[in-house]
Formats: structure tokens, C-alpha cells, sequence
């Protein structure tokens, strides 16, 4: 039984370039609209997808959780959005950050830059910057949509207007590239948009997904949840042999045996293929599984042991 | 901080069911519709118009 599971666990994370690329796809499968230079209208659209990908694009399937917060919090009818609290509170239970390692378009965008063969750099000693992401998140989303109003009760979505280079990705360059409308209308904002796209394309290049590791406020929103979200990795300790070539192999600086289930890990599954003896592992289900906490029992009773 | 099995347990069921409640209160007061009319329009602060 732990074999097959093991095998299962390879499969996904060696699947998951072209899962990634699906799910981009799916996301974003109105293609035909790159050609027209507008936007799919919908009612595809009342719902939110689970990454980080802009409802301007012209192929956009969905809606941008993002967005569509700080839409429904900056408009004068609504404070707060319930609806999509609810469905983040929802993905994030059930798979985590496992969205972000596997779903999210912009996420697997910054990977494909990695693969540009150059010298690449450690995040490990830059760790304090991924809490950058949970100041973004409480500030750019939440706080200055719904207080900086102006004379109708109506707030800006700060983050998509100011930060995101997902709009100008996604959207911008391929609306103006054939329609001169949009183009001509681009300015200052625009300038300033793409510079951030042009920052976070050359970081990616050097360091692992830097946006998702210090600025997405939707990966923040998922690591708050991460701990107990239902798609989990799980770490047999008894085949564990502490060689760390898991917490080497992880470019989100997680080491998986220590926190299997860390803030920062986007279940790539980097530390399933590294692992030698096959102890690490996917899991799906509710609390740590009944494996997992007989484990964890006879751990705590051989350190009893040990300490009597 | 490790949470213990059964706390762990009680705390996904509370926030699946907390999420659940709060995505059909949302559609409720008609946020879905916002969503939908703010999606289908093109947004001009995230292409970088303003």
C-alpha cells in the first residue's frame, strides 16, 4: 500500500510541468480573443480561478480572486466580500499551496523564466522578505481599497492598479499589440506597471518564483492556510535517513522534515523525487492520518524512554 | 507549534463549513453578480490605464 502511494506521489511531481500547463490553459482557454483584442464576456466569469491571473486577459476563463476582492471591498454597495473569502477559505482547506505549485498561471510563467540557463542565486538568507506578502495582502487588498474612498464611497484596487504585473502580462501587451484604442490610451501607469513585469521577469530569472515567495498576497492568503489544508505531505520517519538532500533539493527553502506542512511550501513535490528512500509523500484527508499519528506516538514514547 | 490530530481535524471542518457559509451568503447579497459585471468589462486600472 505505501509503495503504491509512493508511486503516485513521483507521478504527480513529476507531472506537474504539464499539469501547470494545463491548468494555464484552462485558465485562460479563450485564445481566439488574442486575435480580436477584446476580452471574453461571459458568465464563465462570476467565478473566481484559483491562481494569480488577470480577468483583463483577453482569453481569461474566470475571474481574478485578487481583483474581484478589491472590487466588491472598494465598491460603494459592499464593505467586505463574503463570496470570495468564502471560496479562498474553501481552495485553501482543501489544496493549499499546492495551487500555487500546480495551478497558478504566473507561478509556473516565473519557473519557465528560471529554466534560462544562468547563474542562479539562494533565497535562503533573503527568508524575512517573504513576509513582504502578508503586509501586501493586509494593506494593497484589504485595508486602503475599502478606507481611501472618494467621493462616492468608491475605492481603487490598489493592488491591481499599483503592483501586479500579471495585468500588463496578460492583459496590456497583447490588448494593444492589436488594438490602437488601448494603446494610445497607455501612460505614466502603464510605464510603471511594466517596469515592475520587466523587475519581476529579470528576478526570475536569477532566483526561484521571487514574486511568489515575496509579493503574492493570493500565496499569502493560501500559506495562512497551508497547515491545515487537506493536500499535505507526509514524511515517514521511520524510512527517514536525515541525508537532507530533501531540504536541498526545495527552492522555497522548506525543509520538509522539520515542517512538512511549512508556510512556504508549494507542494512541488522537488523533495519527493530527491528523497532516496522514498519517505516523503503526498497525502489527502482530514487531521494527519492514522499512520502519521502512530508514528508520531511511538516517536514520543521512544523519547519517554529515553529521558526515563 | 505542532496542532494535535483531532484540533487539526476540528479546525478544517470549521473553516470548510465557515467558507461554504460565507460563498453562499456572498451570492446572496448578490456579489457574484458584481463580480461577474466588474470581469466582463475591461479593467483599466490593471492593464495600467488608470
Amino acid at each position: 500500500m505505501a509503495r503504491k502511494e509512493k508511486t503516485k506521489s513521483n507521478l504527480l511531481a513529476k507531472c506537474r510541468g504539464w499539469i501547470q500547463a494545463g491548468a494555464t490553459l484552462l485558465t485562460n482557454i479563450h485564445l481566439p480573443n488574442f486575435l480580436k483584442g477584446e476580452i471574453y464576456k461571459g458568465k464563465g466569469k462570476t467565478v473566481c480561478v484559483p491562481g494569480l491571473n488577470c480577468y483583463s486577459c483577453p482569453a481569461a476563463s474566470g475571474a481574478c480572486p485578487i481583483g474581484s476582492f478589491q472590487a466588491i471591498v472598494g465598491s460603494s454597495k459592499f464593505k467586505f466580500s463574503y463570496y470570495i473569502t468564502g471560496f479562498l477559505i474553501l481552495l485553501g482547506v482543501l489544496f493549499g499551496r499546492f495551487i500555487c505549485g500546480f495551478l497558478c498561471p504566473f507561478g509556473w510563467f516565473q519557473e519557465l523564466l528560471h529554466k534560462i540557463p544562468t547563474k542562479k542565486f539562494s533565497t535562503k538568507k533573503l527568508k524575512p522578505l517573504t513576509y513582504v506578502k502578508y503586509f501586501v495582502l493586509l494593506f494593497f487588498v484589504v485595508l486602503l481599497p475599502i478606507l481611501v474612498v472618494n467621493d462616492v464611497g468608491m475605492g481603487d484596487p490598489f493592488f491591481c492598479k499599483y503592483l501586479c504585473p500579471q495585468g500588463v502580462l496578460e492583459g496590456a501587451i497583447p490588448l494593444s499589440a492589436v488594438n490602437a484604442g488601448i494603446r494610445s490610451a497607455l501612460g505614466v501607469l502603464f510605464s510603471w506597471k511594466l517596469t515592475i513585469l520587466l523587475i519581476v521577469i529579470a528576478l526570475s530569472v536569477l532566483f526561484y518564483r521571487p514574486f511568489c515567495k515575496w509579493i503574492c498576497p493570493l500565496g499569502a492568503l493560501y500559506a495562512l492556510l497551508n497547515k491545515v489544508s487537506l493536500f499535505q505531505m507526509k514524511v515517514d520517519k521511520n524510512k527517514c535517513i536525515s541525508c537532507g538532500k530533501c531540504a536541498y533539493a526545495c527552492k522555497m527553502d522548506v525543509d520538509v522534515t522539520k515542517a512538512p506542512n511549512h508556510t512556504e511550501c508549494i507542494r512541488c513535490g522537488m523533495c519527493v523525487k530527491a528523497c532516496p528512500t522514498n519517505a516523503i509523500s503526498y497525502r489527502y484527508g482530514f487531521g494527519d492520518g492514522k499512520q502519521n499519528c502512530k508514528l508520531n506516538k511511538e516517536m514520543e514514547n521512544k523519547k519517554d524512554e529515553k529521558t526515563n | 507549534m505542532k496542532m494535535s490530530n483531532s484540533k487539526k481535524i476540528v479546525v478544517q471542518v470549521v473553516l470548510l463549513v465557515v467558507g461554504v457559509a460565507m460563498l453562499f451568503y456572498g451570492i446572496y447579497r448578490g456579489e457574484a453578480a458584481a463580480v461577474l459585471s466588474k470581469a466582463i468589462k475591461l479593467c483599466l486600472e490593471c492593464v495600467g490605464i488608470g
